[in-house]
């Protein structure tokens, strides 16, 4: 048969999803509305850690609009610690102790928002109101809050485990030692990094629903994994898979809060529908976003690099201490993740690295775009600078020197990445990155003519260039139905979620090149489980690449029963025909045509015979599962001015050159790329958490806690590098998280730079910065 | 004890609404829940993220800091108003669709509404006013390239109509 051709893959394609979303036609969680919907408002510890001694709530009882208090002792068989969402990998000799969360605090409360009770009110004013009624008796206990000495070995306990450890890993390979003793220059640093919330404007969200008479249970939810939500309700539910729905609707951002963690209230609000028999709705406000939600933080690394004169790598060593939060459901995905991404671009031949994931009294640690990456990649540039710098190396000359070459893919890194794979490299181009960005950004000449310029004219610039790869598109695997109906139109579903990344339209220019419609002629079905009920989600950069791959495979084999059923409907060879606007057409005859909707009526008889083995309608269902992920790369380049007084950092130009091999929609991948920057930017400068010695968060609001805004995220240049993916057949690698990446390491360096680090500045060894942090630096130390 | 109720008599999107309310009911709620105008979102409640801006006579406010009675007898203008009735959308929506001016879309309601009054107020309006007419509104998804991008073409095809 003909092939399909490539209209929409890789066009700039308009989305499908805007004019709902412009017009507020859009349905979120919080739209949804029933007759009898009844509101929850949850009552959290004021506490870091305490003992419950009493709750009594029989203050409620009397409150007009009030229907059902619950506390854990309300629960019965469900009160139980929730099923671990991510195991550990299967790495030699590594530590586990799994400690995760039940639906209610019952005994002991271990950070300030965890939820120790819920109220049903008609409205939620009510309910909160309510709250206030209930009387906890809290017997306050010594509290792990800042991350290392609560892994000192006499520190307070989170659970029953000495120093806190929840895990303990250690990935080699090479020599360490070895390397060291060859090197001609050993540079050790202890580098803080702290990445903060991921504050999607959206907050979490659910409702709920149980149907007495059809036992059947309806769940929306702000959810990047409806389909794991699906299965862990129906297991802890006791329910048949069959009798719940999970739909995430149009959901506001993600970018891994909402990813599935056995949240309490995503357990605790089914459950009440339930025993209730009615609808149920809690909508998460900002003031409990910042508690009540999973969050990423510090990491401690003692690292160290070794060289020789030429400024190689011969070897890195990494001591690290990751906090974990109070609960760990999602394993140990984001200090993984900082341990492989220490790697970077680079050949690294020998490779030590060891950490201890601590519990603190704090909310649960999973991951925030980039899931631990940043912290990572933050150490490898830093200590590459620093190098550079006791070599008399350039800075972008001691990157040349390390990049992976382009002949050496399949580039395999010796240790085991969170998919439980080997760390691999499947495809890329590094060195031809690196350089189109200095090129864009203009490194030599700044360097060389206008740096010194702008400096005798008394401006602080300095320019920043760093280098990271970034593994996507992790299995396991996702899956696609697509259908065509008699209407003509397509209809494609799959079970991961979208946020924003545009799935509606990039899934339907897959479908539309192959099927021969129009991209508006696809109706996409993300995250409705009972439209499409498998798969495992939209998160680490995956779902393009595996559910995008999906829908091709399914695609193709609709694709091969058009043809088919139009070739026996013509009485010709399917070799003979095309698909085009619509209609399948043979080649010798133009005029002769048939409807793809004509065909889908066709391929569903209401009498007579089929042939054995016929599938009714022009439908087919596939699954992809990749071997291992696929690696994206790229590398960014800033120019920044700092006001000395106010120690304001102004970024002058900003350039990113990606290579997520190939791009469906480059308008899309664009947009990704501006969002993670300014995310990237945010965790730079503005966005730190603040706890005190009591793990009390002490900036929990938007005013406080800074989001960047349009006068702090500069322009973006981009450029696309195309290295197509060998894991795939589409040849696509995965891009939401890479713009977040870097921003860190190329964002100190350049102030470093601005600053006079040559000149016997400071090193900047930590993330976030902040106008006072930067004043402290300049002003005397790292520390 | 819970208050006396009043009753609001308000204009929203043209329509004329008399309700019976909570004095302590937030606009954004009556909006969204009482009202069932559900474009209007809610970020923060704070004031701070300026998702649910709506336009109170013509002047852009943020709905979560208001409470209801305070809209009595003011005209309101909110995300469902702005396109045509026949469905044409409204020459912002236009190029937040053209420019790729959204992601997830949850900041966008309020964004619009923002905008509207800005371009009214500022109709040959520049990058730099744009972009500090914007800072009022997070938006996590864009990093705000494509919301300037898509503001600057509603203005030129606005502003050079006029």
């Amino acid at each position: 048969m003909t092939a399909a051709t490539n209209r929409y893959f890789g066009s700039p394609v308009l989305r499908n999803e805007d004019a709902p979303l412009l017009t507020g036609a859009a349905m979120f969680v919080d739209d949804i509305d029933f007759s009898d919907m009844l509101h929850v408002a949850f009552l959290r510890s004021p506490h870091a850690h305490a003992r419950i001694e009493k709750i009594d709530t029989t203050a409620t009882h009397d409150r007009d609009g009030v229907v059902a208090v619950f506390t854990a002792d309300d629960l019965g068989a469900f009160w139980a610690p929730s099923p671990l969402v991510v195991p550990p990998p299967p790495i030699e000799d590594l530590v586990f102790n799994q400690r995760t969360q039940t639906p209610l605090a019952r005994d002991v409360v271990r950070y300030v928002g965890e939820p120790v009770a819920l109220v049903v009110a008609e409205n939620r004013y009510l309910a909160e109101d309510a709250l206030d009624r209930i009387v906890v008796d809290y017997d306050p206990l010594p509290v792990a809050a800042e991350l290392e000495p609560s892994a000192q070995v006499d520190a307070p306990m989170v659970h029953d485990v000495r120093g806190n450890v929840a895990a303990e890993v250690r990935q080699v390979k090479g020599d360490y030692n070895l390397a060291k003793n060859n090197a001609d220059v050993v540079i050790a640093r202890r580098f803080l990094y702290e990445h903060g919330l991921a504050q999607p404007i959206e907050t979490r969200g659910i409702v709920a629903r149980w149907d007495t008479k059809a036992e059947h249970l309806s769940v929306w939810a702000a959810t990047q994994t409806p389909t794991s939500l699906h299965g862990g309700l129906a297991q802890l539910m006791g329910l048949g898979s069959h009798q719940i729905r999970v739909v995430a609707p149009f959901v506001g951002g993600g970018f891994g809060s909402k990813l599935l963690m056995y949240y309490p209230e995503e357990l605790m609000v089914p459950w009440a529908a339930r025993q209730l028999g009615s609808s149920l709705k809690w909508i998460e406000d900002r003031s409990e976003h910042f508690v009540a939600t999973s969050q990423e933080r510090g990491q401690i690394h003692d690292a160290e690099i070794a060289v020789s004169q030429d400024g190689k790598i011969l070897g890195l060593k990494d001591v690290f201490l990751h906090d974990n939060g109070a609960y760990n459901p999602y394993g140990l995905t984001v200090p993984i993740n900082s341990q492989c991404a220490v790697l970077g671009p680079y050949v690294v031949p020998a490779y030590d690295s060891s950490f201890k994931a601590i519990f603190t009294n704090k909310p649960i640690v999973a991951p925030f775009r980039g899931a631990g990456r940043q912290h990572g990649v933050f150490v490898i540039e830093r200590l590459l600078d620093i190098a550079a710098r006791q070599l008399g190396i350039d800075r972008v000359e001691i990157r040349r020197r390390n990049l992976i070459p382009s002949d050496a893919f399949p580039y395999k890194n010796g240790i085991m990445f969170q998919d439980f794979t080997e760390l691999q490299y499947d495809s890329g181009n590094y060195l031809p990155i690196l350089e189109r960005t200095l090129e864009i950004i203009g490194y030599e000449s700044f360097v060389r003519d206008e740096q010194p310029i702008l400096r005798a004219e008394g401006k602080c610039v300095g320019i920043g260039v760093v280098c990271y790869v970034e593994g996507t598109g992790i299995g396991p695997y996702e899956g696609a139905k697509v259908q065509v109906d008699p209407s003509g139109r397509v209809h494609v579903a799959t079970g991961i979620g979208t946020q924003g990344q545009s799935h509606f339209t990039s899934f339907a220019q897959i479908a539309a090149d192959l099927l021969g419609v129009a991209v508006d002629e696809v109706d996409v079905t993300t995250g409705d489980t009972d439209q499409f009920g498998w798969g495992a989600g939209t998160f680490a950069s995956r779902g393009a690449v595996v559910a995008g791959n999906a829908v091709h495979e399914a695609c193709s084999a609709v694709r091969e029963k058009i043809l088919n059923l139009a070739a026996e409907h013509f009485e010709c060879s399917s070799q003979q025909l095309s698909i085009e606007n619509g209609e399948v057409q043979t080649l010798d005859k133009p005029d002769q045509s048939i409807t793809i909707g004509e065909l889908a009526v066709l391929a569903n008889p209401m009498r007579g015979a089929v042939k054995p083995g016929t599938e009714p309608g022009l439908q087919a269902t596939r699954y992809f599962g990749p071997e291992a992920g696929t690696t994206a790369s790229g590398a960014h380049a800033m120019i920044v001015e700092v006001d000395r007084e106010t120690m304001m950092v102004k970024i002058l130009k900003y350039v990113v050159v990606h290579d997520c091999g190939t791009p469906i929609n480059p308008m899309v991948v664009e947009g990704q790329i501006h969002g993670g920057v300014a995310q990237g930017i945010g965790n730079a400068f503005y966005e730190k958490v603040m706890y005190d010695d009591a793990g009390q968060i002490m900036n929990a609001t938007l005013a406080d806690y800074l989001i960047p805004t349009s006068m702090d995220v500069p322009v973006i240049e981009l450029d696309h590098i195309e290295t197509p993916s060998t894991m795939n057949p589409l040849g696509i690698k995965g891009v939401g998280e890479a713009g977040a990446i870097p921003v860190a390491p190329a964002f100190a360096q350049a102030v470093e730079d601005a600053l006079g680090i040559a000149e016997g500045g400071s090193e900047i060894l930590e993330i976030p910065l902040s106008p006072n942090r930067l004043w402290e630096l300049a002003e005397g130390g790292t520390q | 004890m819970l208050e006396e109720l009043v009753t609001v008599s308000t204009v929203v999107n043209g329509k004329h609404y008399r309700r019976v309310v909570e004095p302590r009911l937030l606009l954004s709620d009556f909006i969204r829940h009482d009202l069932g105008l559900t474009g209007t979102h809610v970020g923060c409640e704070h004031g701070v993220c300026g998702a649910c801006t709506i336009l109170v006579d013509e002047k852009p406010v943020r709905a979560c800091l208001m409470f209801t009675p305070q809209a009595d007898g003011h005209a309101i203008e909110t995300v469902e108003g702005l396109a045509e009735e026949n469905g044409e959308l409204h020459p912002l929506q236009e190029a937040f669709r053209d420019k790729h001016g959204l992601q997830c879309g949850f900041c966008t309601p309020g964004i619009l509404m923002t905008m509207k009054a800005f371009i009214a107020q500022h109709p040959k309006a520049t990058e730099g006013e744009i972009r500090e007419a914007l800072s009022g509104n997070l938006c996590r998804c864009t990093g705000y390239q494509n919301i300037v991008e898509a503001v600057r073409l509603a203005v030129s095809r606005i502003g050079g109509s006029s």
